[in-house]
């Protein structure tokens, strides 16, 4: 909300005078985004000319050679001579000249200069040249020079700083930042009455007639209503209607203040009746529209829905088809207009237009925002009407339309309106309780000076018959205001929430955290203590994601939760898998020559569960890796490791041929814990294919676990194991294998067998190639045995290890390689 | 044969003299060997009369332990020396570079959400967490939202049916919260929201938020001041100051926004990047439970009051750590993630 200050201050008593409007102001709820300057400092030496004479320049089709007399300010003593390429200037104008040496808005210094052969001693400018917006210039001069209103074609205004002269030198207009719940402030009114309120100043209302005395001042005959009558045939949908009638209208420029007005307040002049309408909707927040009574058949104005289907012209020449919720203002023949959107082209006022009707109505806020949106139509009146425009308001500004035609001569009000009123609202009387309103602010504020800060808002505040409790009925512009707590916040803005203590509440609760949290920080610690990154990417992902990961055919990644409303089909559904984002993630630090890149994401994924629920969502875990630690058996290390660091015990590994996403020779399931497995996820080498989707051109390792069953499984408890004291007897095994076998098989058996001496197998070799025949691998491990209350004999580990060749021999294929 | 105080004499400076280990060793053999002129002595002791014996026996003796004692002495000096020049030979430059361990980092906004989460547990406040897709129900009618309110709308919210959406705030949680405890009530939520945002600079369609809660007998207005301005000290440093301005959220009442002093420039620096000049950033917002919030869960709110704020994980990570570019967060390249070691 733009409100020029000069505005403002006309309803404050004794003028809006504090300077420190700004701090106190944001202070109480009216934030301010910004203070806009029109006419600053730096726009110098720009001043009130007339264009005595203005010729052709001969050497150009597109320039004309003007005379401007500048009065005094021409140091020469005579009119200046000035080219200029603009095509709106005419002899007897007159015109802001920049004189030599001035300087524009935006800075553009003016020299004088020849143009095309033909000296140039200033400049004629634009209102943009001086500082207003395209979209506020009127439209006869956005294209060309100011050509200044009337008020200003005066001789001996000439010479004068034409800013100045037009009461915009230095003119602030303060941005207001309004919620939502306030509409009230959409208007310069509304804003006024908070600044009262904040200052305790008086606020002074718009003229009109009507507040000293019913239709004082209006011909009696004919009154409005032999014109017109208004018919309500849905009222859920229009609280109130009024119509008042004007005639002998003469359409022409609004006077100057006005113009200035709504350019400093960010609209464009259009002529008087539009601009008095304009105005009134920025003054009060309530809009207003005005109708050629010519094109008024029937004499009746009916407020009704349109018929589903119905084609409409709005003002702006575009047909509209309508719906049968469409609310629409009729006469006695066809629709004139879309209630509190738009009016119909067919009923505009035009350069002609002698008698208008003119409505001021209070529609239905959500019946406009519904319409407003099926009909993609926003205007200036929709947007407030969305937000609600009390029915109590029209009549003021009704009165205030009437009041500004006859004030600034615009037509001949006629006395009397059609005040359709069917269902009178009456804004709430709230009981609120003196002791309920400290307890929430923290505050010891007494009775009489809460009233006093509500009464200051335009609260009416009267007794009840209990002590400490006393009714509160807002000024009906205050929609917002409905319960006791609306009443809490209205004190504690008027107190100020700066005077407010700082305290902190007594309680004796403690922290806590979620297992799943408290997992995922431990995971996250030894995640980055090996050495890897932690990313995040979008919950939202696109579909073909899944097809790129090999996984195109897998329903349990493509039965995908899908956005109704996506930026974009590359973020239209959420992720089944992080897979995909992994691995774009790598691509792109491949891509920006990170030479190794060893990152994971923990994060959500979702499954649907159908239309109605929820989707289930997991909390996954996914590592990707490539560069000089790439390899399967990192990330397997990275995964025990972590394993390990959550406390669960011995993963199981087996290989996984047939996942598509993975290497089928380079990929296994894990499964934990050893006693009661359950499948935690894949790990693997990144398929070639897919690899090369992503243009990654580097082996690729990968994983993908599902975090919420570790967090499950974590068990972050640990027993003290007694330290064994009995010396351990050291064996290694070299054994030949086939090729199927698996390290786990072996390992498996040396375990069985080794009995309860064996405390540990490790593999410290893999041998394939010379001496070892085609089709086997030599894998050699160490063995360690220890006695847990004794040292071990010789012929007691011999045995055991006999034990252990007898069954690897049977179980696994496997014998001793030096044998 | 020679005297023992002859031998003596002369092993004392051919030890002296010996050049090296090597000499040394000789030395020992030559004199107190199995043969060594030293044994020879104490082996002919024999011939001696026994009441001479023992006084020879004793000067021999002590002899003996001179001459090994003086062998010993330069032993030592030799691995000394040997030791120094090793030591001297090892010399290495320090100034090359170390050799590279390892160090991952956190993501930028889960370091952030630690940080605040941390000040409010130290105060605390649990860690709580709901759903990202969440039900309308959940994320605005029971948040007080009017029915009409345009953040409902397609234009702002994610829809995934007509009564399901990805949650546009963090705020969800407290319904959930409050619907599944019986006050009091103390949390903090973060997680991930979405809005309509096309991404720029400063927009991202996904960010992510921390919303607190406290509900109580006799929580106040001024202990929300007092809470918020504590956290704003201990996240930006004792020497910010806190403002709180009136603003509208459907689920409190009253509302306020906080603006906190300028951590950079005190309101010092007209053309401050982070301020803009005007000495106060917009740092979240807050406000006393809506008692229609309260009645959600139950609570009465007659008994108990309530306040909750909310505040944007990467506008404080962007302000605290000087980032000018919101979609920074979600390109994952290493070279900004590895920035924040630590």
């Amino acid at each position: 909300m733009f409100v020029p200050l000069s505005w403002l201050d006309r309803y404050i008593d004794g003028g809006v005078r504090e300077r420190d409007y700004a701090e106190r102001f944001i202070l109480s709820g009216s934030n301010i985004e910004q203070v806009h300057v029109t006419g600053g400092d730096e726009i110098r030496g720009v001043v009130l000319g007339k264009l005595l004479d203005v010729r052709p320049h001969p050497d150009s089709d597109h320039l004309v050679i003007c005379a401007a007399d500048v009065g005094a300010a021409s140091e020469a003593g005579r009119p200046l001579q000035i080219v200029t390429g603009a095509s709106n200037v005419k002899t007897g104008q007159y015109v802001p000249v920049v004189m030599h040496g001035g300087v524009c808005a935006g800075g553009l210094k003016i020299k004088k200069g020849k143009l095309r052969g033909e000296m140039s001693e200033g400049m004629l400018c634009s209102a943009q040249e001086l500082g207003f917006d395209d979209k506020v210039v009127p439209l006869m001069h956005k294209d060309g020079i100011w050509i200044l209103p009337e008020e200003f074609r005066r001789d001996e205004l000439i010479g004068a700083d034409v800013l100045e002269v037009l009461g915009l030198r230095g003119a602030e207009t303060i941005e207001f930042e309004i919620t939502p719940n306030r509409p009230d402030c959409l208007s310069v009114l509304g804003i006024a009455r908070e600044f009262a309120a904040v200052y305790d100043r008086k606020l002074l209302y718009p003229e009109t007639l009507e507040r000293n005395g019913a239709d004082a001042g209006y011909p009696a005959e004919p009154a409005a209503e032999d014109f017109i009558r208004v018919e309500i045939a849905k009222p859920e949908l229009c609280g109130r209607y009024i119509a008042r009638v004007a005639t002998d209208i003469v359409i022409k420029e609004s006077p100057w203040p006005m113009q200035r007005s709504l350019m400093l307040a960010g609209m464009r002049p259009i002529n008087n009746i539009v601009d008095i309408t304009n105005f009134v909707m920025l003054e009060l927040g309530h809009p207003i529209h005005a109708f050629d009574i010519r094109q008024i058949e029937g004499g009746v104005i009916r407020v009704d829905t349109a018929a589903d289907g119905e084609r409409f012209v709005t003002l702006d020449g575009q047909e509209r088809t309508l719906f049968s919720d469409t609310l629409m203002i009729k006469d006695g023949v066809k629709a004139v207009a879309a209630a509190g959107i738009m009016g119909g082209l067919n009923s505009e006022i035009r350069e002609d237009t002698a008698t208008i009707l003119i409505e001021a109505a209070s529609f239905d806020a959500d019946c406009v925002r519904r319409t407003s949106k099926k009909l993609g139509i926003r205007s200036e009146a929709s947007a407030r009407y969305e937000k609600g425009v009390p029915a109590e308001l029209s009549r003021l500004a009704s009165d205030r339309v009437c009041a500004l035609i006859r004030e600034t001569g615009a037509g001949r009000v006629l006395a009397g309106a059609a005040d359709a009123y069917p269902v009178r609202t009456t804004p709430p009387a709230i009981p609120v309780r003196t002791a309920r309103v400290n307890a929430v602010l923290g505050t010891d504020i007494a009775e009489e000076e809460m009233k006093g800060f509500l009464r200051r808002l335009e609260m009416v505040v009267s007794g009840a018959a209990e002590a400490g409790v006393f009714e509160v009925t807002p000024p009906y512009v205050r929609l917002d205001v409905k319960e006791e707590i609306d009443v809490v916040e209205e004190v504690a803005r008027i107190y100020g929430y700066d005077v407010l203590d700082t305290t902190i509440h007594a309680d004796t609760i403690l922290a806590s955290a979620s297992k799943s949290w408290t997992s995922r920080d431990l995971a996250r610690a030894a995640l980055t203590g090996y050495g890897l990154s932690e990313i995040q990417t979008y919950s939202f992902v696109a579909p073909a994601g899944a097809a790129l990961i090999g996984a195109g055919e897998d329903p349990a990644k493509t039965d995908f939760v899908r956005l109704i409303n996506p930026l974009g089909e590359e973020n239209s559904v959420m992720r089944t898998t992080l897979l995909p984002g992994m691995l774009a993630v790598l691509a792109h630090n491949f891509n920006h020559s990170s030479a190794n890149a060893e990152i994971f994401e923990i994060g959500n994924t979702f499954h649907s569960l159908g239309e109605n629920a929820l989707p289930r969502e997991e909390l996954s875990l996914c590592l990707g890796i490539y560069g000089e630690r790439g390899d399967f058996f990192f990330v397997k290390a990275v995964i025990e490791k972590l394993f390990a660091k959550l406390g669960i015990k011995e993963p199981l590994w087996e290989a996984e041929e047939n996942d598509p996403s993975y290497h089928p020779g380079r990929c296994a399931r894990v499964f934990a814990p050893a006693d009661e497995p359950i499948l935690i996820g894949t790990v693997g080498e990144i398929h070639p294919d897919t690899a090369a989707r992503f243009d990654i051109d580097s082996r690729i390792f990968a994983a993908e676990l599902s975090f919420d069953k570790i967090a499950e499984l974590a068990d972050t408890r640990r027993a003290y194991t007694p330290l064994r004291r009995y010396p351990a007897v050291l064996r290694d095994l070299a054994l030949l294998a086939a090729e199927e076998t698996t390290v786990f098989q072996i390992e498996s058996v040396v375990r069985a067998k080794g009995g309860g001496i064996l405390e540990s197998v490790r593999l410290f070799d893999v041998y394939r190639g010379k001496q070892v025949p085609e089709g086997k691998k030599s894998l050699a491990f160490n063995l360690t045995f220890r006695g847990r209350d004794r040292t071990l004999t010789d012929e007691e580990v011999a045995k055991a290890i006999q034990k252990i060749l007898k069954g690897l021999e049977e179980e696994a294929g496997a014998i001793l390689r030096d044998s | 044969m020679k005297k023992a105080e002859e031998i003596f004499a002369e092993a004392k400076g051919l030890i002296e003299r010996a050049a090296d280990p090597a000499a040394i060793e000789e030395l020992r053999i030559r004199y107190l060997g199995k043969k060594g002129e030293v044994t020879q002595i104490l082996k002919g002791m024999g011939q001696l009369a026994p009441e001479e014996r023992k006084e020879f026996g004793m000067k021999v003796n002590r002899i003996k332990a001179d001459v090994e004692g003086l062998i010993e002495d330069k032993k030592r000096g030799f691995e000394q020396a040997g030791r120094s020049l090793r030591l001297a030979a090892e010399k290495i430059d320090v100034t090359e570079p170390g050799r590279d361990v390892p160090a991952g980092t956190k993501h930028m906004i889960t370091i952030t959400i630690d940080e605040i989460s941390g000040i409010f547990m130290n105060m605390g406040y649990s860690v709580t967490e709901g759903p990202e897709v969440e039900t309308v129900f959940h994320n605005f009618d029971a948040l007080n939202a009017a029915p009409n309110h345009p953040s409902r709308e397609l234009t702002d919210t994610f829809y995934i049916t007509e009564n399901t959406l990805l949650r546009t705030q963090t705020s969800p949680v407290q319904v959930r919260t409050l619907l599944s405890q019986a006050p009091p009530v103390k949390v903090v939520s973060p997680g991930r929201c979405f809005r309509t945002d096309t991404p720029d600079a400063t927009h991202s369609p996904m960010f992510h938020q921390i919303e607190g809660l406290l509900v109580d007998e006799g929580v106040r207005m001024t202990d929300l001041k007092g809470t918020l301005d504590l956290f704003a000290k201990r996240m930006f440093g004792e020497g910010v100051r806190t403002k709180f301005r009136p603003h509208f959220f459907p689920f409190t009442e009253p509302s306020a926004e906080m603006d906190m002093s300028c951590f950079v420039c005190g309101g010092e620096d007209p053309s401050c990047r982070v301020c803009k000049g005007s000495g106060w950033i917009e740092i979240l917002g807050c406000g006393m439970v809506h008692p229609n919030v309260l009645k959600v869960g139950g609570i009465d709110t007659e008994r108990y009051t309530g306040f909750a704020f909310g505040m944007g994980v990467e506008r404080i990570a962007m302000l605290k750590h000087g980032i000018d570019d919101i979609r920074l967060f979600y390109e994952n390249d290493l070279r900004f993630v590895q920035q924040f070691y630590g």
